[in-house]
């Protein structure tokens, strides 16, 4: 696998990356790296630890999912990558650049061209119609109007708001307005784009069309996407890759599967408890690999334990095939049950 | 009695002595200063003046119309506008107008940076806000005496007393319409890498416009209500037919011009605040929340 990569195959990079709010941080984060909790720091300094030493890998092409509870520092984190908030220590590099050595002109052009961001709140210009605000980033990068119109109504389209271009947002759907948020990012056609729990603020079928249709858009653009989210159903279901925070500190980073099968500790565990594994589970996971005499059913690699429970009704097993349509292993019923029990210390490891 | 801790007799004279010094050594300066405010406000009285009655009143009715989009707003207009006619009050009535508009020009001017400039630093904001109470509370005749005494009675102290008293509102609702803009618009835009100014002109000012404008209703109101005062320095007006009507016990006088200032409270009032509403509900903001 492409565990270790080469630091060019990087899009973000954040190293030792620490947030402290408060007057004096600099006194709090001394407190901080004498080892005192994130809660002792608070009841001596007054101080609130919104990151502590957060260091992450974000590959190119990526969906990367952080996923925490409220107050876990997740929205802070992703506003660390475009400078809206200043961390107190750490390192942080995009592309190569170091973001926090810049400039506030070339902060400005880095915002304009190289991270587009989607928020919870949409963050629309409510006196701007739709197409004005799809094309706001464009403007303030000074694309002329002329093109940035026609880019804007290309991105309209896409997202499926066709007909709404002179509508005010307000005349919008809360999930039509965030579809211009999406569209917005978009349009600027950066490598990275920011997504701060861009979906919550929608109703579930609204939430499940929209993360459809964001794998969709990052398959065919191949975008770096840092997703924030404090759903763990919706954080499986997009997510090349998961971290997990909590009190600002990162408890576990991995693929989707590995934090549903190994989850790092009791409070991992509790999220991957209420969550569909069935739905997180790819049958590469749990595959057996080599040859198997032919199946009379097969199911692709990526295909998901939900989708291959039916045949085990009928079923021992059901091969697996790779992408040109060659069988090369089997899953079987065993194996899905035991991914799928509860995670229990001490039995099903491995 | 309170103890006299110290003399403040001195003082006293130290004030009044340097306003004496400013009025003999600098009047000419000051005049000079004020005297683009004098232009201002006569071009737009010669202007009032100057136009047929039958057009002022089509602009007003025209533009209460495009204001509300009904047929109520301007009917008050056109009936109070024959009113001030029929009651041979219309001359006084422009002159009246005129200094409203020229202070609340003035103070548009004055009063939108300064609020931009309290907006952006909480130290500015520490040092404007007791300065525009000052203006509000102060009686107006305690300033009104120097600058006569600079200028001496006519339009420029009356004009100058009219916006200090005007103005404040402007400011405090320019500072606090920009201040209370959505953080989380605030935030996308900045997100996009737009410069201070970007987000001043293209969000902050259009979102809190109809605060703004709230703003310029209440500095209208408020250069009305110094019309009589203004007058009593040489504004004339309406304001000077109310004096006449009190110093020579003319109550129908004094009451008929008074009403006459109401008459264009009414309409200023009125169609400030419908532009206002109209602002509103094309931005939206409450449902954007």
């Amino acid at each position: 696998m492409n565990e270790i990569k080469q630091d060019t195959d990087l899009a973000i990079r954040m190293r030792g990356v620490t947030k402290i709010f408060g007057d004096d941080p600099q006194n709090a984060l001394e407190l901080l790296r004498t080892g005192k909790s994130k809660t002792e720091v608070q009841a001596e300094t007054n101080h609130v630890v919104g990151l502590d030493n957060v260091s992450l890998d974000i590959a190119r092409g990526q969906i990367f999912v952080v996923m925490g509870l409220s107050g876990s520092g997740k929205s802070t984190l992703i506003r660390h990558v475009n400078r809206l908030i200043e961390p107190t220590a750490g390192e942080i590099i995009v592309d190569g650049t170091d973001v926090l050595k810049m400039s506030l002109e070339e902060l400005r052009t880095y915002r304009r061209n190289t991270v587009a961001m989607v928020f919870q709140k949409f963050g629309l210009l409510p006196h701007r119609s739709v197409i004005d605000n799809v094309a706001y980033g464009l403007e303030v990068r000074g694309v002329p109007k002329a093109e940035r119109l026609e880019r804007a109504a290309k991105w309209i389209d896409t997202v499926g708001l066709s007909g709404y271009e002179q509508s005010r947002p307000r005349q919008l759907s809360g999930g039509q307005q965030q579809r211009v948020g999406l569209a917005r990012a978009l349009a600027l056609d950066t490598d990275i784009i920011l997504m701060d729990e861009a979906f919550s603020a929608l109703d579930p079928l609204i939430r499940s069309g929209m993360q459809d249709q964001l794998v969709e858009l990052q398959k065919s653009l191949g975008k770096t996407i840092l997703f924030i989210t404090h759903d763990f159903d919706e954080a499986l279901k997009i997510a090349d890759r998961i971290a997990v925070l909590k009190d600002g500190a990162v408890q576990q980073e991995g693929k989707p599967e590995d934090i549903v099968l190994k989850p790092a500790n009791e409070h991992i565990e509790e999220f991957v408890r209420e969550v569909n594994k069935a739905r997180a589970i790819h049958v590469r996971t749990i595959m057996e690999r080599g040859e198997f005499e032919a199946c009379e059913y097969t199911v692709p690699e990526t295909a998901r334990c939900e989708e291959v429970l039916p045949y085990f009704a009928e079923h021992q097993w059901v091969g697996v095939t790779n992408d040109e349509g060659t069988q090369i292993g089997r899953v079987t019923a065993k194996r899905v049950i035991g991914a799928l029990a509860r995670y229990t210390p001490g039995v099903n490891e491995g | 009695m309170f103890p006299e801790i110290i003399d403040t007799r001195p003082w006293r004279r130290a004030i009044d002595d340097s306003l004496n010094w400013v009025v003999r050594n600098w009047s000419d300066e000051f005049e000079a200063v004020a005297y683009p405010l004098l232009m201002l406000l006569n071009f737009i009285e010669d202007v009032l003046i100057a136009t047929p009655w039958w057009l002022i009143m089509a602009l007003l009715v025209g533009i209460a119309w495009l204001a509300t989009r009904r047929w109520q707003l301007p009917v008050i207009v056109l009936v109070s506008l024959l009113f001030l006619g029929i009651m041979e009050l219309w001359e006084d009535a422009m002159t009246t107008m005129a200094l409203m508009i020229a202070a609340t020009i003035t103070a548009i001017l004055f009063s939108i940076p300064l609020g931009v400039w309290m907006s952006r630093s909480a130290r500015v904001r520490q040092v404007v806000t007791p300065l525009l109470d000052l203006m509000q509370t102060m009686p107006s005749f305690v300033y009104l005496i120097p600058t006569v005494m600079i200028f001496g009675p006519g339009k420029i102290p009356a004009l100058i007393a009219t916006i200090v008293y005007a103005a404040p509102p402007l400011v405090r609702l320019t500072d606090l319409g920009l201040r209370s803009v959505d953080p989380a618009v605030m935030e996308a835009s900045r997100a996009f890498g737009t410069t201070p100014s970007q987000r001043l002109f293209g969000v902050q000012i259009p979102l809190s416009l109809p605060t703004i404008l709230a703003g310029v209703n209440q500095t209208t109101m408020m250069a009305l209500a110094m019309v009589v005062i203004a007058s009593m320095i040489g504004a004339g007006g309406l304001g000077y037919q109310v004096l006449q009507g009190i110093g020579r016990l003319e109550v129908s006088r004094g009451l008929f011009a008074g009403l006459g200032i109401v008459v264009l409270a009414i309409i200023f009032d009125r169609i400030t605040q419908s532009f206002g509403k109209q602002l509103q509900a094309k931005i939206g903001l409450a449902e954007t929340r």
